[in-house]
């Protein structure tokens, strides 16, 4: 089944068309204007330096979850420098959460391809990869013929369209690890190997994949860039807010009345998204806290919120960030000590082992969230949480573990007599309860009934 | 005689769009194809591909342990896979396993004796705005109900 476009207001580049079984198409997409921004650069024979030149201009930001300027990344690439340059889309969307790539790789595959061979012909590249999550199969089926109607129509190989600019793009899928979503892991795997992140420098763009420079750009980063080259940096600014030009594909689930994929233009009210868009909270329960952007930012709570805008700036002012786009909303009632047990559980189970800091750091995280549940905590635990996430903290080649524990401690430093509460009376102020309405509740206590004592089948030992 | 001979002319092609010199790159998706073949991949096919491609046999070893979609050993028919990460788990991941171990009489991690179902808990899927889900081999299952769950497995041969 693919995901359905949500309704929401604001202006709109990539939900403005109405999903139906053929509209991911070439011919669906050529319809509405696509491949435009390539024929336009091909046949005026724009200058590569001129294409980033309007990236840069346009002020987009990565949509990837760190937000760096996608022009300033492009631009460190030396053009002449006689060595090859590779252009790799990064579709290992696995940040908890997070779907919006999904949902433009199931429905605008060649929106996202296109940008991919733009990026490609201002940097001039001859080999594009796209690196697709290993559990995406629609997604990857939806991309796989996007790419081959595309070599088909004279878009991709060799001599493109008579201009003399040539380019074979590889899907490549992942084989599960979240870790791979960071750009030096997965240039890794690109290469065949373990996920293993690298320290830089050198940068990407100096030493990427097979040691030549490269440039990895989220989905969505990409997808953007055809509206750019078409209808020119100037316009594309007039859409957003100054500091965050243009709109942000949120994915919201959790707690939420209509939880799925926004397309949402910067600088929107964030309560209006929530209560308005999105229908508000399941059960009309009151809102508690979102997890902004993925589970590796901070949670905000319902009063922080207040008048934030859904941008960059705001949300940093607000102690947090846009991040990947990837919001969960949570209701009043939620035991955020079992939640953040959960969210351990994932660091632990996705630290790849290469840094001593993490390898260790997120075990011991989980161990002692893990006895905390499990009624065993003892007083120095919140401390202990704090100091084994200072001490992981910059420590490590990528920032998995310095997520890990900004997201842990952000629950502490928000709900810290929770966690008092659950360690001195051996049980949670709010019955450990996770769901406000659960479809499988009746299984879950005849689950429980017959498992005298034991906590949860998730939580069971071992069940990782 | 190699057991993947008959796979060699499809990864051959794979390497045109791949720039040349890089075949070590090919080792990912060419183990994805024999496990797509055989269900699990061998110590014969490790052989097979360390000979086929010349990367070293210690970076088959790796991948094959670093990546969780890779498997050593037979697994069930079905292999069905339950995100049990924050937004699954908000909207009720865990009573769907507890409903899959009581109704196929295992736990995560185990094979019915009649190799029918193999259960696993698993990380972000991706697929949080549709929870509770659960990827059964290449497929999402989504906004899964106790009788949709019910439905599914008996529908499975």
């Amino acid at each position: 089944m693919t995901l359905p476009a949500q309704v929401g207001t604001g202006r709109k580049f990539f939900m403005n068309f109405p999903v139906t079984a053929d509209s991911h198409t070439l011919a669906a997409y050529r319809g509405r204007g696509g491949y435009q921004a390539l024929a336009k650069v091909l046949s005026t024979g724009m200058a590569p330096t001129d294409v980033t030149k309007e990236v840069t201009a346009s002020g987009i930001l990565g949509h990837g979850g760190a937000a760096f300027p996608a022009g300033r990344k492009w631009g460190v690439v030396k053009l002449d420098d006689g060595e090859p340059h590779y252009v790799c889309m990064n579709a290992d969307e696995g940040e908890p959460g997070t779907f919006k790539d999904r949902w433009l790789l199931e429905h605008v595959p060649h929106m996202c391809l296109e940008g991919l061979i733009l990026a490609s012909y201002a940097l001039k590249g001859r080999h594009a990869f796209i690196y697709i999550r290993g559990e995406f199969d629609l997604p990857w089926r939806r991309m796989r013929d996007a790419i081959e109607e595309a070599y088909a129509a004279g878009l991709l190989g060799e001599n493109i369209q008579g201009s003399g600019f040539s380019l074979d793009v590889v899907l490549y899928r992942g084989a599960g690890s979240y870790v791979c979503g960071e750009a030096s892991a997965m240039l890794a795997s690109l290469e065949g190997k373990k996920g293993w992140p690298r320290n830089r420098p050198p940068r990407l763009t100096v030493k990427g994949l097979y040691q030549r420079p490269t440039v990895v750009n989220n989905v969505e980063t990409l997808a953007n860039v055809p509206i750019i080259i078409a209808e020119g940096a100037e316009a594309f600014r007039k859409v957003g807010t100054a500091k965050s030009p243009g709109t942000q594909m949120i994915s919201i689930s959790g707690h939420i009345a209509r939880p799925g994929v926004y397309e949402v233009e910067y600088g929107y009210s964030w309560e209006r998204f929530l209560y308005e868009d999105c229908g508000g909270m399941q059960g009309g329960k009151a809102l508690k806290c979102v997890i902004p952007g993925g589970v590796s930012t901070k949670i905000l709570s319902a009063e922080e919120l207040k008048g934030v805008t859904l941008d960059h700036n705001s949300a940093l002012a607000a102690g947090s960030q846009v991040g990947s786009g990837g919001m969960i909303a949570i209701a009043e009632g939620t035991c955020m000590v079992r939640l953040a047990r959960v969210i351990q559980r994932f660091y632990h189970h996705e630290s790849c082992g290469q840094c001593t800091p993490c390898r260790e750091g997120m075990g011991w995280m989980e161990r002692v969230l893990d006895r905390i549940v499990r009624g065993q905590g003892r007083p120095e635990d919140i401390d202990r949480l704090y100091h084994i996430s200072t001490a992981n903290d910059g420590t490590t080649i990528c920032s998995l573990g310095d997520s890990a524990g900004y997201a842990v401690t952000a629950i502490l430093d928000h709900y810290r007599e929770e966690f008092e509460y659950y360690i001195a009376n051996g049980r949670s102020m709010h019955d450990g309860t996770l769901t406000v309405t659960d479809p499988f509740a009746e299984s879950l206590a005849r689950w429980h009934a017959a498992h005298p004592g034991a906590l949860s089948p998730t939580l069971a030992a071992g069940a990782h | 005689m190699s057991r993947i001979a008959h796979l060699i002319p499809e990864f051959e092609q794979w390497k045109t769009r791949y720039p040349a010199g890089f075949e070590g790159s090919l080792t990912i998706p060419c183990l994805q194809r024999i496990q797509q073949e055989r269900g699990y991949i061998t110590d014969a096919d490790i052989d097979d591909l360390v000979a086929y491609l010349g990367v070293p046999r210690t970076q088959v070893d790796e991948v094959l342990g670093f990546y969780t979609m890779f498997t050593r050993k037979p697994i069930g028919r079905h292999h069905l896979q339950v995100c049990h990460n924050v937004s699954c788990s908000l909207r009720g991941a865990e009573g769907l396993v507890a409903h899959l171990c009581l109704r196929l009489g295992i736990g995560p991690g185990e094979t019915t004796p009649d190799g029918r179902f193999t259960l696993s808990t698993v990380e972000c899927l991706a697929s949080c705005g549709t929870a509770p889900m659960m990827m059964v081999n290449e497929a999402f299952h989504e906004n899964l109900t106790p009788a949709s769950v019910d439905a599914l497995l008996e529908a499975l041969p």
